[in-house]
């Protein structure tokens, strides 16, 4: 479904130039979902970003659906693609309702019958159709994620771009959310790309995952070698260390990481 | 037993709104000795509420009122605004969340250190400058010469929040109230600022109130934990005996987390007893 080849992002020249994303392949098969994790400035969402045309492709290529992408993005490519964001207190329109929301993807590529689709999209993320003509600040963050979903979901694209989809949520409204993208994904066959700081988010949304650093892929893994602690990599098992918790014991290893 | 260093009782803060009054936390009551208390909630519980409380930083038009919140014997509520400000940042000190907000923009890391102990002691300029370097080292700082002079947008995450431990620790305070202070953070990242907040507060010997919605670094660090929600404290428990938790909604909080131990599907989702918010 996507199949990413070498992809390399840099940011300004000379003085100023960044490398955000180093050489980082990987390739993702129909209905399946793939985790990118690392600390912010990895460069997990600057991957995310050069897919859906956000940030340029330095190099490398990018192949959705067996076609490379074009710069710009063709409305093609969006109804194939779409991307939910971090914070749904950021992504959605303050002034508009639901429905205008809902609607405005809809009348971009000329789609008929909107009234039904935006019902439809509703019922799908699970709101009623109460929700409609609400404002984004008449909803809860987890409700806003909802519709942010819904949002992404109308089109009816194949892939979804999720950006640290649940970061911003309480830990019961991320289970909820989690829940959510992962019966969307059984009903409607969608492709996941998920980026989270997270693992056990990643590890429990996903098959297959990249632990990334710097710009560069540190290890490729799968959710079942995560879970059973075969990482054979330094970083990702520091980074497994330090999702379970503080501990006192000095872990020489993450110090020297961090900094 | 001794004296506690913090003792609430009863605290209450209420926003009076054009569209009614806000009960933003609903009776809270607690002792803190030296010793590190955990409070736990979701967003909207008044963790948050509670801390600034404390410190008498509710902001307008917020209302509190308590039967009893006393520092040390002394009355937070009656106390003078000069014995306020004595306290605040002297004896009492609170660690904030993101330190790209709450750090002064234009004033370089030193300068802000030193400004916050030349407010509480007396001290020269010369004093008051080798005290912060000695903190930026005490932070752990790889070159505190060079973090002293460089302004909040020259450091990272990481570094930002532990100049700011910095600032709140330079004076020495008998309570350190920490608000999320990792959250910002990365994993990694919080795991080192939180090892070295763990080590001054132990070998200062501070009380140290940590404030966040995280259960599970809640309870990997602290002696005890409050569990709020609604405005209320639900669970009191030793962090130790999270497990034996017996609040429905401690228990959901534990068990909605998606794990990398076991595979659990769909995840179990918290189910609002509108009973926890009576």
């Amino acid at each position: 479904m996507l199949d990413i080849q070498n992809l390399q992002v840099v940011f300004g020249t000379g003085r100023l130039r960044v490398d955000a994303v180093k050489n980082v392949s990987f390739h993702v098969e129909p209905g399946a979902a793939y985790g990118l994790v690392g600390e912010s400035g990895s460069g997990k969402s600057t991957v995310l970003r050069a897919i859906c045309g956000l940030a340029p492709i330095t190099a490398g290529r990018v192949r959705v659906d067996g076609a490379a992408v074009t710069t710009p993005r063709g409305k093609a490519f969006y109804r194939t693609v779409q991307m939910v964001f971090q914070d749904p207190y950021a992504s959605l329109h303050p002034r508009h309702t639901v429905d205008r929301t809902l609607a405005e993807p809809l009348s971009i590529h000329g789609e008929k019958d909107a009234e039904a689709r935006i019902l439809q999209a509703l019922r799908e993320v699970g709101l009623g159709p109460s929700f409609r003509f609400r404002y984004p600040h008449q909803l809860s963050g987890g409700q806003r994620q909802r519709i942010a979903i819904a949002r992404a979901l109308i089109l009816r694209p194949k892939v979804l771009l999720l950006d640290e989809p649940t970061s911003a949520l309480d830990a019961s409204v991320q289970a909820e959310i989690l829940n959510l993208l992962d019966d969307l994904r059984r009903r409607l066959g969608l492709t996941y790309i998920l980026v989270s700081h997270d693992l056990a988010v990643v590890a429990h949304l996903c098959e297959r995952l990249l632990v990334m650093r710097h710009g560069e892929a540190v290890e490729e893994t799968t959710s079942v070698a995560l879970r059973s602690g075969a990482a054979s990599n330094d970083y990702t098992q520091s980074l497994i260390h330090a999702s379970q918790g503080f501990t006192r014991a000095v872990r020489p290893s993450t110090q020297a990481l961090a900094g | 037993m001794t004296k506690p260093l913090l003792d609430v009782e009863d605290l209450r803060v209420r926003f009076h709104l054009r569209t009614g009054t806000v009960e933003a936390v609903r009776g809270v009551s607690f002792q803190l000795g030296r010793e590190r208390l955990g409070i736990v909630g979701e967003s909207g519980s008044g963790k948050s509420q509670t801390g600034r409380a404390i410190l008498g930083l509710t902001p307008p038009p917020g209302e509190v009122t308590a039967q009893r919140l006393a520092f040390d014997g002394i009355d937070l509520l009656t106390a003078s605004k000069r014995t306020l400000r004595t306290l605040r940042g002297g004896r009492i000190s609170m660690v904030m969340q993101d330190p790209k907000y709450s750090l002064n923009p234009v004033m370089t890391i030193g300068e802000q250190i030193i400004e916050a102990y030349k407010a509480h002691a007396k001290a020269g300029r010369n004093e008051a400058r080798d005290k912060a370097l000695a903190m930026l080292e005490a932070v752990k700082m790889r070159d505190p010469q060079r973090v002293f002079s460089l302004y909040p947008h020259e450091v990272s995450g990481g570094m930002g929040q532990r100049a700011m431990i910095a600032m709140m620790l330079v004076t020495d305070p008998d309570l350190l109230i920490a608000d999320e202070p990792t959250s910002a953070l990365d994993v990694t990242v919080s795991m080192e600022v939180l090892r070295i907040l763990d080590e001054l507060v132990s070998e200062r010997g501070m009380g140290l109130i940590f404030i966040s919605h995280d259960l599970k670094l809640v309870s990997s660090f602290c002696d005890r934990v409050l569990v709020m929600y609604a405005g209320r404290v639900v669970e009191e428990l030793e962090a130790k005996n999270l497990r034996e938790a017996k609040h429905p909604y401690t228990q959901g909080l534990m068990r909605c987390l998606p794990t990398l131990a076991d595979d659990v599907r769909p995840l179990p989702t918290l189910n609002r007893d509108p009973a926890w918010a009576l």
